[in-house]
Order: structure tokens, then C-alpha cells, then sequence
């Protein structure tokens, strides 16, 4: 074993190395920056209440880049995981009764594992299917999943949920959602990551050197199942009533438009547009008719600007920085 | 038994209408291999356009629904020339985004000109419901069957006859092929769209016509619905999205009569999930075997 493949196993070894120490200051710094912000009184009352709801889309974003980004495969449900989670946690919060945090936290766990069984029962006999028959499929499970819920007594059918309590804070939405980023981020980084976009990139070859394809596609999927489940705990503890309404194929479509504009594939930029996309049709408020107008027309231009070739042609030109794209999409 | 034969016709109307929407997904997706999540919202262009050309501009109704179905090809042209085409090739998940895209933008115009209030809107169609041996059928049931059934026959004619037709399925069969053999690809794709555009607003007519109200989401759901028509007959294929359309309408409107209502949504994509879990391509859908 030669010397230098031997400090950069000791380096790996090492917990405490000089990466993870800048990590937990930067986790630990934007939590004191939040903190500052809030409780100082800088932020008004509309951005305070901005901050569960944008990390809930961060993780719901991220969690859905696991199966878009890096597995490569469409999925319109993800709203329906989202759902599951919100459901079985409120049901047991309002149910239990036990201490808050513990009442919390069981309940987040619950739903997340809640979700993870759908994604299974679902992603087993779903992901044989490929490019846009999984994506109608996953939205169809999405649906039956929102009726169901629409038809069942205990969630309250269409009229909702309510009186769940408001457990969701910025301090537990922000430790799950770094939970989320650091559990995601390993993974993609890991033996499994690359076996995921060993898939996305051509699962035949992935296959022909003894990959079980769908034993990982399952994996993926369940994972992002488990994280879109705790998402709605969240979402649900936050304004303290649900629907079957807030979990249909808009909702799907919007967390999936946030990861690709913030880029397949890239933990970052997903979430960096789910920021901004947060942000931004609150800030549009203002407009009122118009937020929905300008929303679709910066959505086309940013695609067309991104992905038409004109990008590429202004950067050659030196007209434009180049931007390294994280992923290139997958092309049919 | 007559109700269940009320039930079946009444299914078999709606199923026309998810049909005809279905068409335009299915072409669109034979040539340009891209689902136009925007064709729904044609629906609504559709409605919103018979309605101002009948209650605003009182236009009698024949000139009225040829202008609809006009303005309807033309925007499908025009969605087509301006988001689309510039894409074409670009991956299909950013496509699929734009026409999302494309579907907002319709909407919010929609929203920005009439507001989210629904409009009443009186049928343009008259004819009194026919009563035979103890099964009523309406008048507008009737009239969306046999529309129906003109279009499509008229489609496939135009499909497996002209020489448009051919050139169409020459492009969904191999684009760099089809244009080798001196066909005009940019024509026969903003062909496809008209067409398929123009079928969007008959449903739009017929819908509008059935529910007689109008607001600016109701293309949303008969568009999704159709789209599953089109995905459980076998994407791609015309008779397909016509036998889909069919059967999901009656499956609708037998599970919405005797199972329930509320679950009626779930039993259809039930189906489908069925469906392509066994048949993976769909009811008439070609398997397509994938080569390194």
C-alpha cells in the first residue's frame, strides 16, 4: 500500500477532518443567522412565516431529486408521498398523548415510514416502467392516493383535517432539513449514488455488470418517499389543517419544477431554487393576477433560455460566463 | 338493465369527449415525442372563444364553432412555433416543463381577462332527448356521439388516405427518414398540432355545452383524464387514444353510478396502472425493444 493511498484512507477514516468542520460551521452559522433575524426583529412578520414552508420545499425538492435528477426517472407523485406522511402524522398527534417533542418526533418518524411503505408498495411493480408511463403512472398513484384520502372518515375527506397541532417550528424544520441535505448528499456520494447514476446513465451497461437495477430504482424511490412523508409532517404541523386539495398533481409539478430549474442532479441548485421559488410568489403577492401570468412566462423563458441552445451559443461567444451545468438531462 | 344502459351511454359521451382530447395527445406524441401538457388548457381557449363569439359578439352559432375550432388550430400552431420547436433538440423532462409552462401561461392569460369567476353559458345545442324502449338519451348526448364519430372517421380517413396523412406517419415513424424523402418536417408537425388543436376545441365545445359553465381551469382535469385515455390505449396510437378515451369515460361513469363517487378517480387510474403493469405500452401500443 503505497503512502499516499494511505493518508487519504486516514483522511476518509477521520471524522473530524477539515471538510466536515466547515460544514457544521456553515449548518451552524445559518441557524444563528435565522435565529439573528427572527428574534431580532429583522424580518417582518411575512418572511417569518416564510421559513418552515421553504424548508419544507427544500427537502421536498431534494428528496425528489433522488429519483429525477440522479436515478433519472420522471415521478408526478410525489405530492401523494407528501400526503401519506402528512395524514399518518397529524393522525397521531392529534391522537397521542404524549409530551411535544416526543409526540413530534414520533410523529415525523411515523409518517416518513408511513410514506416509505407506499413507495415501496408502489415503486416494486411501477419502476419496470420507463421514462413517461412511469411519470403517468406515479401521477395516477398520486390521484388514487388523494381520493382515497378524500373518501376515508378519519382524515376528515374533503373538508380537511384540522386541529392538528402546531408543532412545526423554524429550529425542527431546519435540523430535518440538514438531516435531509447530509443524509442525501453522503448518499450520492457513496457506493450507492454512483450505482443510482450508474442507472441513470445507461442502466443496460449498469445491468450487464451485475447491477440489481430495480432492487436500487426500488431503493431510490423509497427513500425519497420516506423524506416527501416527513415533508408533509411538516407541512401539516405548520398550518395546523390539511386537505386532500393541497396534495394534487400541481403540487407534484411544482416541487419537480423546482428541481429542474435548480438543475438534475444538483443538491445545491435544488435547493437554491427552492428558495427562490418560494420566495418569489410571495413577493409577486403584490400583483395579484398578474403572479400567475409572470410565474409561467419567467418558467418558459428560463427553459427556453437554458435549454434551446441559445445559452450555449452566448457562452462560446464569451458574451455570457460559462456556468458549468451540473447533469446534462437525460435525452431521449 | 336500463339504467345500466343509461349509464353505459351516458359514459360512452363523456368517453367522446376524453377521446377527442386524447387524439391530440397522442398525435403530438407520435410526432414530436413530447406530451403536451398544454393541450388541455385548448379546451378551455376553445370554451372561453364559443362564448364570446355567441353571448358577446351574438355570431350565429355554425360560423361561431368554425371560428372556435380556427382560433384553436392557429394557437396550437402558434404554442408549437414558439416554445416547442426551439427545443426540439433538447432532453424531453425540459420540454415537459415548458409545456407545463405553456399550460400556466394559458391559464393566467384566461384568469388576467375573464377572472376566476365561473360563466354561465347556455348550450348552443337544442334537440330534446329521445326516449326509446324506457332509455332516455339526451339531446346533447346524441349530438356529442355523432360529432364524435364524424371526427374520427374523418381523422383516419385524412390519417391512412392523403398524402399529409402519409407524411405524418412517415414523421412519427422516423423523423431524419421522413425529411430524407423531401417531406416538410416543420409543416407536418405544426400540421399535427392544428389538427390535434382543432379536435381539442370540439371537446371544448362539447364540454362547455354538457356543463355550461366556464372558468379557467377546466381544461385541467378532462386534460389529465384524456391524457390517461391516451397512456392506457397505447400512447402513439390513434385508434388507441379512441378505444382508451371509450373506455375510460365508461369505467367513469359506471364506478361514479354504483361504486362511488369520491373513489371514481381512483378506480380509473387504477385501471390504468393495471393496465400498463401488464401490458407496459398500453392497450394498442407497440412494444418498442430497446438496444444498447
Amino acid at each position: 500500500m503505497s503512502k499516499a493511498m494511505k493518508e487519504n484512507g486516514e483522511y476518509k477514516n477521520n471524522f473530524v477532518n477539515k471538510k466536515n468542520i466547515i460544514t457544521a460551521a456553515v449548518i451552524i452559522g445559518v441557524y444563528i443567522l435565522i435565529v439573528v433575524l427572527t428574534e431580532g426583529g429583522v424580518l417582518n412578520r411575512q418572511a417569518k412565516s416564510l421559513l418552515v414552508p421553504i424548508g419544507i420545499n427544500i427537502i421536498l425538492a431534494v428528496s425528489l431529486n433522488l429519483v429525477t435528477g440522479f436515478l433519472g426517472e420522471l415521478s408526478l407523485g410525489h405530492a401523494g408521498f407528501m400526503a401519506i406522511g402528512a395524514y399518518t402524522g397529524a393522525i397521531f398527534t392529534i391522537y397521542a398523548n404524549m409530551p411535544e417533542f416526543a409526540e413530534f418526533l414520533l410523529g415525523i418518524l411515523l409518517g416518513g415510514i408511513a410514506a416509505a411503505v407506499f413507495g415501496f408498495l408502489i415503486g416494486v411493480p411501477v419502476l419496470r416502467l420507463k421514462g413517461d408511463y412511469l411519470a403517468i403512472v406515479t401521477l395516477g398513484f398520486g390521484e388514487i392516493i388523494r381520493s382515497i384520502v378524500n373518501f376515508m372518515g378519519i382524515t376528515g375527506g374533503a373538508m380537511g383535517l384540522k386541529q392538528i397541532p402546531r408543532y412545526s417550528n423554524y429550529t425542527w424544520t431546519y435540523i430535518i432539513m440538514v438531516i435531509t441535505l447530509l443524509f442525501i448528499t453522503n448518499l450520492v456520494n457513496s457506493r450507492y449514488g454512483r450505482i443510482i447514476r450508474s442507472i441513470r446513465d445507461n442502466y443496460i451497461a449498469a445491468e450487464s455488470i451485475g447491477i440489481k437495477v430495480s432492487r436500487y430504482k426500488t431503493m431510490a424511490f423509497v427513500i425519497a418517499a420516506f423524506f416527501a412523508g416527513v415533508a408533509g409532517v411538516l407541512y401539516g404541523h405548520n398550518l395546523s389543517i390539511v386537505k386532500p386539495g393541497d396534495f394534487d398533481y400541481n403540487k407534484s409539478i411544482e416541487i419537480l419544477v423546482i428541481v429542474v430549474l435548480g438543475g438534475m442532479g444538483s443538491v445545491k441548485g435544488s435547493v437554491i431554487a427552492a428558495v427562490i421559488l418560494t420566495i418569489l410568489p410571495e413577493m409577486l403577492r403584490a400583483t395579484d393576477d398578474f403572479r400567475m401570468f409572470l410565474y409561467a412566462v419567467v418558467l418558459i423563458a428560463m427553459m427556453l433560455f437554458n435549454s434551446s441552445g441559445f445559452r450555449t451559443r452566448l457562452e462560446e461567444s464569451g458574451k455570457l460566463p460559462k456556468l458549468s451545468l451540473p447533469v446534462k438531462l437525460k435525452a431521449k | 338493465m336500463e339504467s345500466i344502459i343509461e349509464q353505459f351511454i351516458n359514459g360512452l359521451r363523456s368517453g367522446s369527449i376524453y377521446a377527442l382530447i386524447a387524439l391530440g395527445y397522442t398525435m403530438v406524441y407520435g410526432i414530436a415525442k413530447m406530451i403536451n401538457f398544454a393541450h388541455g388548457d385548448i379546451i378551455m381557449v376553445g370554451a372561453y372563444t364559443l362564448y364570446v363569439t355567441t353571448v358577446r359578439l351574438k355570431m350565429p352559432v355554425i360560423p361561431a364553432v368554425l371560428f372556435t375550432v380556427a382560433v384553436c388550430a392557429v394557437l396550437g400552431i402558434i404554442i408549437e412555433k414558439v416554445a416547442y420547436k426551439p427545443l426540439r433538440n433538447a432532453p424531453a423532462l425540459a420540454v415537459l416543463i415548458t409545456a407545463i409552462g405553456m399550460s400556466f401561461l394559458l391559464e393566467s392569460v384566461a384568469l388576467l381577462i375573464f377572472n376566476a369567476n365561473p360563466i354561465t353559458f347556455k348550450s348552443i345545442i337544442t334537440i330534446d332527448s329521445v326516449s326509446i324502449g324506457g332509455v332516455t338519451v339526451s339531446g346533447i348526448t346524441i349530438v356529442t356521439l355523432v360529432v364524435t364519430l364524424i371526427c374520427m372517421v374523418s381523422l383516419t380517413l385524412f390519417i391512412t388516405k392523403t398524402k399529409a396523412g402519409s407524411a405524418m406517419r412517415a414523421v412519427s415513424e422516423d423523423r431524419a427518414a421522413a425529411e430524407l424523402m423531401g417531406i416538410n418536417v416543420n409543416r407536418t408537425i405544426s400540421m399535427t398540432f392544428a389538427v390535434g388543436s382543432a379536435l381539442a376545441a370540439v371537446a371544448g365545445i362539447m364540454f362547455v355545452c354538457q356543463y355550461q359553465s366556464i372558468k379557467p381551469m377546466l381544461g385541467a382535469i378532462p386534460g389529465l383524464k384524456a391524457f390517461v385515455a391516451a397512456v392506457l390505449g397505447g400512447i402513439g396510437s390513434v385508434p388507441g387514444a379512441m378505444l382508451g378515451g371509450m373506455l375510460l369515460g365508461v369505467i367513469e361513469s359506471i364506478s361514479k353510478a354504483y361504486i362511488s363517487t369520491e373513489l371514481s378517480d381512483a378506480i380509473v387510474f387504477g385501471v390504468l396502472v393495471l393496465v400498463l403493469l401488464i401490458k407496459p405500452s398500453g392497450l394498442l401500443g407497440r412494444n418498442r425493444i430497446e438496444k444498447v
